[in-house]
């Protein structure tokens, strides 16, 4: 099957050849990372975390997300959704690939990755968060590869396919679980040690994923004979809607329990983010732009007139996925690092460097995104045709 | 070539099953033959050892002059690097410059309201205002961030000192997040560039891991008392917190202490008479 990824119109080599130099670009800035160490960042003593957890994050969440058309379909025979399912799960394939990098790229000594299995720790998150999303990862590229597969030789796909599907979905409830558990069972860390972190993280998995699913399908019209169907499109956008809203929900829930409860170590971190705090303000308008965009975007999600007009739906969603972006990225992680535990600011920017390897990270999931969609969509025109 | 395949793994699993199940009777073997594989594990007689080792740190004879020099033995007797050291351009030629902000620093000296943010207090005793109050890791009965550690590369040993390998450290930084207490610090980059003079009786790190303080656990091996003990005047003591005779539970008897924020169930072993 890999053989229809080599073959390509102009178009598609020019964005090939486009990726492998952002790669490329990235590769060379973190050849000097690797050599000089993590100094190259913006990160500190205090914001020891940065962009590239911050990244990590979102993605886990929108490989989380591609199982809100599997559970449709799979669970629940929603036909409008046969088109889709391979493509929530390549798209879970590609945002796990960049999780992975993105791990890699923030270790101090990434040559040691391994001592991660080597000495199994089972007390530590980290230790689970390896297991499922590699597990994961696992499902999504034995599941999405069988099927696709099967419906190009026009047979059933095997029958032990079924098992895997059904256990992929507590696998991708469960990668974006874990991921939250890494911060929330941290006693020091006031932002994040709530119990609502993780069906936060969900909710805006749901409203992320699905959302970049619907402007991936714009671009699958756009540049393929395949069409994923208007009305599965509508139903992705349904799912956005309530899952948008249950996040900025959450969220509001975190701001009343933070405020009335008044207490500072809580306290603090929101106020930092959203107001500023002793005169550091640098991530005051990113947080607002976030909330102004998820808001927005929720409010034209859930008019019909607005979700109904096929100009105006790739640009909520493109809002909403960008709103995602900053909440559970830069401000989730950033956020809970200032002030630090002894309450001293030291703010976090990202450097050009962590930038531009950032960027590689992402032009390497969306290789394989691209890989992986040219194969989905060429074997259903040709099933088609 | 389904079955072929098949046979071709049901080979290599057996042959794989094979070499597990002998390897042990290999191991009996060898050791049995040469008997040089028991390494004789010697413990030193004056090495001074404890149930839980702690410490007492009295504030009231901490001078600003007192935290300095604890400061300068700890970090210069760990190969601790200081970046405001001028680095020799010969020996380390086209050396960046730095980012203060990743500095590394295993004790030092806080104002009262960073070390205790929790007891903030408008109306606080005067004196505490301009106290030097030293900080350092608290080495937890509940320490979060050996739990955090997905390699074992920071661990408790039964002494209660928290301690890291640092060749085993992956450098995830999770230890970091973890510890309420901002003990701990990371090598972003080479440290060995700013370190004025190198102690050969300690480990220099490399980049990427992280690093805090052992409670001098090389010295304590020696039968000797931390350094941050030794030079403070007798304002640091410590000692074996699960022994009722010893010097530290005698100071504690006798003195109100504070531990840094006791309500997260940590347990640190580091009291503060105030």
């Amino acid at each position: 099957m890999l053989e229809i990824a080599i073959k390509g119109s102009k178009n598609y080599w020019s964005w090939i050849i486009f990726l492998l130099l952002v790669m490329g670009a990235g590769f060379i800035v973190y050849v000097d990372q690797f050599m000089n160490g993590l100094m190259i960042t913006g990160m500190s003593r205090d914001v020891s975390w940065g962009f590239y957890i911050a990244n990590f994050t979102f993605l886990v969440g929108v490989a989380a997300g591609g199982v809100m058309v599997v559970i449709p379909y799979y669970l629940h025979n929603y036909e409008k959704f046969h088109r889709i399912t391979i493509l929530g799960e390549f798209l879970a394939v590609a945002a796990l690939v960049m999780c992975l990098l993105f791990i890699i790229v923030d270790l101090g000594q990434p040559t040691r990755a391994f001592n991660v299995m080597l000495y199994p720790s089972p007390k530590s998150m980290l230790f689970y968060d390896m297991l499922v999303l590699n597990g994961y990862l696992f499902l999504n590229i034995v599941i999405g590869w069988k099927v696709l597969e099967a419906e190009r030789n026009q047979v059933e796909p095997p029958f032990w396919t079924k098992p895997l599907i059904y256990l992929s979905i507590p696998f991708a409830i469960g990668i974006h679980t874990v991921t939250a558990y890494l911060y929330c069972g941290l006693p020091g860390r006031g932002y994040w040690l709530t119990a609502i972190l993780a069906p936060r993280f969900l909710a805006s998995a749901f409203a992320a994923g699905p959302a970049f699913l619907i402007i991936l399908c714009y671009l699958i019209r756009k540049f393929t004979k395949f069409d994923p169907g208007w009305e599965a499109m509508q139903t992705l956008a349904k799912i956005v809607c309530w899952a948008i809203i249950a996040n900025l929900f959450f969220f509001l829930c975190e701001v009343f329990t933070v405020y009335y409860s008044n207490i500072p170590g809580h306290k603090a971190h929101l106020t930092y983010l959203l107001f500023g705090y002793h005169g550091y303000h640098a991530l005051v308008p990113w947080m607002w732009t976030g909330l102004i965009l998820m808001f927005t975007g929720a409010i034209f999600l859930v008019i019909p007139q607005f979700r109904n007009n096929k100009t105006l739906l790739p640009f909520t969603c493109a809002m909403i996925f960008f709103g995602a972006w900053i909440d559970k990225g830069l401000g989730m992680i950033s956020g809970g690092f200032v002030p630090s535990p002894l309450h001293h600011v030291t703010e976090y920017a990202p450097t050009k460097p962590e930038i531009m390897i950032t960027l590689a990270v992402y032009a390497t999931g969306f290789l394989v995104l691209t890989l992986l969609y040219k194969l989905a969509t060429q074997v259903k025109e040709e099933v088609r045709g | 070539m389904m079955k072929k395949s098949r046979r071709s793994f049901l080979k290599v699993a057996g042959i794989a099953a094979i070499g597990l199940g002998a390897s042990p009777a290999m191991n009996f073997a060898s050791s049995d033959s040469d008997g040089t594989a028991l390494a004789v594990k010697g413990k030193n007689e004056q090495a001074l050892t404890a149930h839980r080792w702690g410490m007492v740190i009295d504030t009231n004879k901490i001078t600003e002059e007192i935290a300095e020099k604890i400061t300068e033995i700890c970090h210069k007797t760990h190969n601790v690097p200081d970046f405001k050291h001028e680095v020799d351009a010969e020996k380390y030629p086209k050396t960046r410059s730095v980012n203060h902000k990743q500095e590394i620093k295993w004790i030092w000296k806080e104002e009262f309201h960073y070390a205790f943010p929790e007891k903030e207090d408008e109306y606080l005793t005067e004196k505490f205002h301009d106290l030097p109050f030293l900080v350092t890791c608290n080495h937890c009965k509940n320490a979060p961030c050996v739990q955090a550690c997905p390699t074992q590369a920071t661990f408790k040993r039964e002494d209660g000192i928290v301690i890291m390998d640092f060749h085993r450290c992956i450098g995830c930084r999770f230890c970091m997040a973890a510890c309420p207490y901002g003990s701990r610090s990371f090598n972003f980059r080479d440290p060995r560039p700013f370190i004025a003079e190198t102690i050969p009786d300690f480990p220099t790190r490399s980049k990427g891991v992280v690093e805090k303080c052992n409670l001098c656990a090389e010295q304590l091996a020696k039968g000797e008392l931390p350094h941050c003990a030794q030079v403070s005047e007798g304002a640091i003591v410590v000692g074996d917190l699960e022994d009722p005779e010893s010097d530290i539970r005698a100071l504690l008897k006798e003195h109100f202490t504070i531990r840094r924020n006791e309500s997260l169930g940590t347990e640190p072993s580091v009291y503060y008479i105030v």
